[in-house]
């Protein structure tokens, strides 16, 4: 039952993912990768991490895309005309397919993850308080610096919304 | 997975989306008649059906209530033209009365609205999804209705609308911030130690047998209250359609059902936020501060739960009363004193009430 | 909790999407037709003619509301962890008041730069 949502779910992240790169219209492809983000925090479910599905869904759907929204609104982007393609952009598309099909084979052929895949160990987000505990205590020093990073991040938003005095 | 419980699912659904439903229609009603009575006025008190209306005494005092009322509201909405201008885009301006009424009835499911004791003495929330994240679901979930707004503003490409759906998105993403931060403290309290750790509002409903926590944390519950108001649009925060400024804001270009479910989507997460509010500052489904159902001995079985469900209503009850009531006394806020409130003060305060609460807890459970 | 535990909430999306979509059709349906025409077709302005660009550029501000916002939420999920495991963490005496009165110092640094750089202002 749950390979059937695994498949319903992932055609439809995927689905979305090509949305946000087809389609002409931004705001529409602002909404497709809510899309997407909403399948994911569905996979996120099938895969027991529950906490991590909410994060998902309150940071990337709910807090990240409101302020694409606001940029799309903000510039006022109308619909953009199909652009003739270059030689580069063919190039590129050429070598990312490339890298995409080495990868999927890669992964399938691996030995190391059919064998291990039943011996992985209960993803910890199954219980809420094994975060926590990871959190505040391996990885207490990382959470700080993140801390400092947030902060940062603050005083770039004065830097880039505030017009510098020069006077 | 069998068939039955699937079916059984989509039952237990449309029982929920039904009740809710209902709710919001006479929640409209019960808006009007407490505006009239607070404006000294009658409110709508002609409605009557054939039959019904003819009985002697209560068919006229059903009809004096208006209680028939929300049938030819709806029937109106129905039955209104459908305007879809040409200026507008198309299939937005159609989604998004339904991205903004979906994530409404969707909160519903982890809201719990009673218990219920089996023999063994185990308690069994009665609630759609019993999930341990749900408070936190709750939140997602209900940051997705910014979408609604802003895409109705959007979609209808004139100048009202577009204002009134980028102010309201704006202010309901700088309430959720106080809104989140306020209701940290009541789960470090909730999570005692050696306990699983849970975000669930059942669970928090459950830990206030002794106090209540709008006793315990009243700056909490105040700081909440007001981030309420203001995520649900509702005055003196409706910055989203503050018709003297923006004619009807987001919702402008609107008209029939679509304009409807907007309408129901707003009752919806006013039935929604009177309920979080009670469970978890009011007691839930607890009679009094330090009196339990169980202590007065209708725990078990069904009649407890019929009165847990009856207890935690009329506390819900009393909240969607307080927001009509509040609505018809305030008047409203300009936008920038709307933002100053909820980035200024209430945000700062919600973090001070945190680490006062964060020493406290810590003095308590090492001291004692 | 199991996966099954989510089930309501797909039956209920589906349903309140579906709920709408009836609603919606019903609505076409059994609307009054009303005659097209430019007035009706045009923005509406209080009965004023429509001037000018239908999207206006809005004010900057809303747009650092919404990336504060967005590092504000960061900073308020890492203290979702920390309020679950707060009290065992006391009552296993391990270090926690310290740490996290480090990290909310940090984040009320933050804000206070924010307010005093006039990040948050809207008058003027």
């Amino acid at each position: 039952m749950t390979d059937v949502f695994f498949y319903i779910f992932a055609t439809a992240a995927l689905a979305g993912a090509l949305g946000v790169v087809f389609s002409r219209n931004t705001v529409s492809g602002a909404m497709c990768l809510i899309g997407t983000f909403l399948s994911m925090a569905s996979l996120f479910v099938l895969l027991e991490a529950y906490f991590l599905a909410v994060i998902q869904v309150l940071v990337y759907a709910g807090a990240v895309m409101v302020l694409f929204l606001f940029i799309i609104m903000l510039l006022d982007v109308k619909e953009t005309a199909a652009k003739k393609a270059s030689i580069y952009t063919w190039a590129a598309s050429l070598i990312g397919f490339g890298i995409l099909i080495t990868g999927v084979f890669a992964i399938s052929a691996a030995v190391s993850i059919k064998n291990k895949a039943p011996t992985m160990p209960e993803a910890s987000g199954t219980s809420l308080k094994a975060f926590g505990y990871e959190l505040f205590t391996t990885y207490l020093l990382p959470m700080q610096v993140t801390g400092f990073l947030l902060l940062i991040a603050m005083i770039g938003v004065i830097v880039l919304s505030k017009k510098v005095n020069t006077e | 997975m069998d068939v039955n419980p699937v079916i059984l699912k989509f039952v237990y659904a449309a029982t929920v989306v039904s009740v809710i439903m209902g709710l919001c229609s006479y929640a409209v009603l019960a808006e009007r008649k407490i505006s009239s009575w607070i404006q000294g006025r009658v409110g709508p008190n002609r409605t009557s059906l054939p039959l019904i209306g003819g009985i002697p005494l209560i068919g006229k005092f059903l009809t004096r209530l208006g209680i028939y009322q929300p049938v030819p509201d709806g029937l109106k909405f129905l039955f209104k033209e459908d305007v879809v201008p040409a200026h507008v885009n198309k299939f937005y301006f159609i989604m998004a009365p339904v991205i903004a009424l979906v994530p409404a009835l969707t909160t519903v499911v982890v809201v719990p609205f009673g218990r219920f004791v089996t023999e063994a003495g185990e308690v069994i929330p009665l609630v759609l999804a019993n999930v341990n994240v749900g408070l936190l679901f709750l939140f997602a979930i209900s940051s997705l209705g910014v979408y609604g707004v802003v895409l109705a503003g959007w979609s209808s490409n004139s100048k009202y609308p577009f204002l009134g759906g980028i102010r309201a998105s704006a202010q309901m993403i700088s309430y959720e911030l106080a809104m989140g931060v306020s209701v940290l403290p009541i789960l470090i309290w909730v999570n005692a130690p050696g306990r699983e750790g849970t975000l669930n509002l059942f669970d928090i409903a459950q830990a206030q047998s002794g106090f209540w926590f709008a006793m315990w944390m009243p700056v909490s519950a105040i700081i909440f209250l007001v981030c309420l108001f203001a995520e649900t649009n509702r005055l003196p925060f409706d910055m989203a359609e503050s018709e003297t400024e923006l004619v009807s804001g987001f919702h402008t270009e609107y008209s029939s059902f679509k304009f409807g479910l907007f309408f129901v989507g707003e009752y919806a997460h006013m039935v929604v936020g009177s309920c979080v509010f009670t469970l978890l500052f009011l007691g839930g489904w607890n009679p009094m501060p330090f009196v339990t159902l169980e202590a007065l001995g209708f725990g078990e079985g069904i009649l407890g739960a019929i009165l847990s469900v009856g207890i935690f209503s009329g506390k819900m009850c009393g909240m969607m009363f307080f927001f009509m009531w509040i609505r018809w006394t305030l008047p409203r806020f300009r936008y920038d004193q709307v933002m100053k409130l909820g980035w200024k003060i209430l945000l700062p305060l919600s973090i001070a009430n945190l680490v006062v609460y964060t020493i406290f807890i810590f003095y308590l459970d090492t001291k004692l | 909790m199991e996966v099954s535990d989510f089930a309501p909430v797909l039956v209920q999306v589906a349903f309140a999407a579906g709920l709408a979509g009836v609603i919606l059709t019903a609505s076409h349906l059994f609307g009054q037709r009303g005659s097209k025409g430019i007035i009706k077709n045009s923005a509406y302005e209080c009965g004023i003619k429509s001037e000018g660009k239908t999207s206006t550029r809005f004010s900057v501000k809303f747009y650092v509301t919404a990336m504060l916002f967005i590092l504000f939420d960061i900073e308020v999920l890492f203290l979702i962890p920390w309020v679950l495991v707060y009290r065992d963490f006391i009552a296993n005496s391990l270090p926690i008041l310290g740490p996290i009165l480090f990290f909310l110092t940090v984040l009320v640094v933050g804000l206070v730069y924010e307010i005093k750089k006039g990040g948050l202002d809207w008058e003027k």
